[in-house]
């Protein structure tokens, strides 16, 4: 029988590959961001799991409020790795240093 | 016995597809393996009996952040193999990173399951709301009711993020561009026939003074 546990691993796994994602493509913002539609979407499946298993709705709404916040996340991410490469020509973000001083 | 071969075939497959995203060479490739994972957690959704957030990962995750991902990784012209360069040497420092957290978690359950299972204090409107969503009234429903009421002022707040994302977005991304022609509807509504239209009568073989 499927319990809480095996909802928690499979949230615990995808969370730790998407910290992996953001250590391994460090110089592409794109694949940073997606990292960290990973690691939200593990915190869901987290919340989900417990608000099942507890017969309590309040997860089930913070799940969805982590899903606002998600897609705010992404469309200002994505606006400025636009704006970024509209004025560098790159999204090497390794190279992001013109704001410094 | 159904339901477990289930969980395991939608759990392998949002792995398979998680270690996809952060492994693939090509972000196109890395976005479609991400809609695969956002399907198939959707499906664990519907496994734990929350059909709303399921519905909803679909809609918000598939139809809106991973297309505009997609369009913005299409938009871009980026030499991706660039990149990748460091990325063996990224290795070492990310493996250590990500077993480090994988051992944390480990312990950490290994201490809940020590402990065993706390006091759940748990409130008793929601205890009867989940209740109700595994009886007569749907999850929408038991959801509605809770987010209306309870919750409205998150919610409101939730709407707020969503309005400044909008806006943010929009003001980021906005450029006014020069030399473009555009209608005036001023000066079209302006324009009088004095100013436009001169009534000549010119004799023949006479031509017209511009």
């Amino acid at each position: 029988m499927i319990g809480l546990e095996h909802y928690l691993t499979v949230a615990a796994i995808l969370f730790v590959l998407g910290v992996l994602g953001i250590a391994l493509n460090r110089k592409n913002v794109i694949v940073i961001l997606m990292s960290v539609e990973l690691i939200l979407l593990a915190v869901n499946i987290n919340l989900v799991a417990f608000s099942s298993f507890l017969g309590d709705l309040t997860g089930q709404i913070f799940a969805m409020f982590v899903l606002t916040v998600a897609a705010g996340e992404a469309a200002i991410g994505l606006a400025i790795l636009v704006l970024y490469f509209r004025n560098r020509g790159t999204i090497a973000v390794d190279q992001i240093n013109q704001m410094k001083g | 016995m159904v339901e477990a071969i289930i969980f395991y075939m939608l759990a392998g497959i949002v792995l398979i597809s998680g270690t996809a995203v952060i492994l693939s060479k090509n972000p196109v490739h890395s976005v479609l393996w991400l809609i695969l994972a956002f399907f198939n957690s959707a499906g664990l959704f519907l496994l734990l009996g929350a059909e709303f957030l399921a519905m909803l990962l679909v809609i918000v995750y598939v139809g809106a952040v991973a297309v505009l991902f997609l369009f913005v990784v299409m938009m871009l012209d980026i030499d991706f193999a660039e990149l990748r360069a460091g990325f063996v040497s990224y290795l070492p420092f990310g493996l250590i990173l990500a077993g480090v957290l994988a051992a944390e978690l480990i312990v950490a359950a290994g201490a809940a399951a020590l402990i065993g299972q706390p006091e759940m204090g748990v409130a008793a409107a929601n205890v009867a709301a989940g209740a109700a969503a595994s009886g007569d009234v749907s999850n929408t429903e038991a959801i509605g009711a809770l987010l209306y009421t309870r919750y409205v002022y998150v919610f409101q707040g939730a709407g707020m993020i969503l309005l400044t994302a909008m806006v943010g977005a929009i003001v980021l991304t906005h450029r006014q561009r020069g030399g473009v022609k555009k209608q005036n509807i001023m000066r079209q509504v302006a324009r009088r026939p004095e100013d436009a239209v001169r009534i000549t009568k010119p004799n023949t073989g006479e031509g017209v003074e511009l």
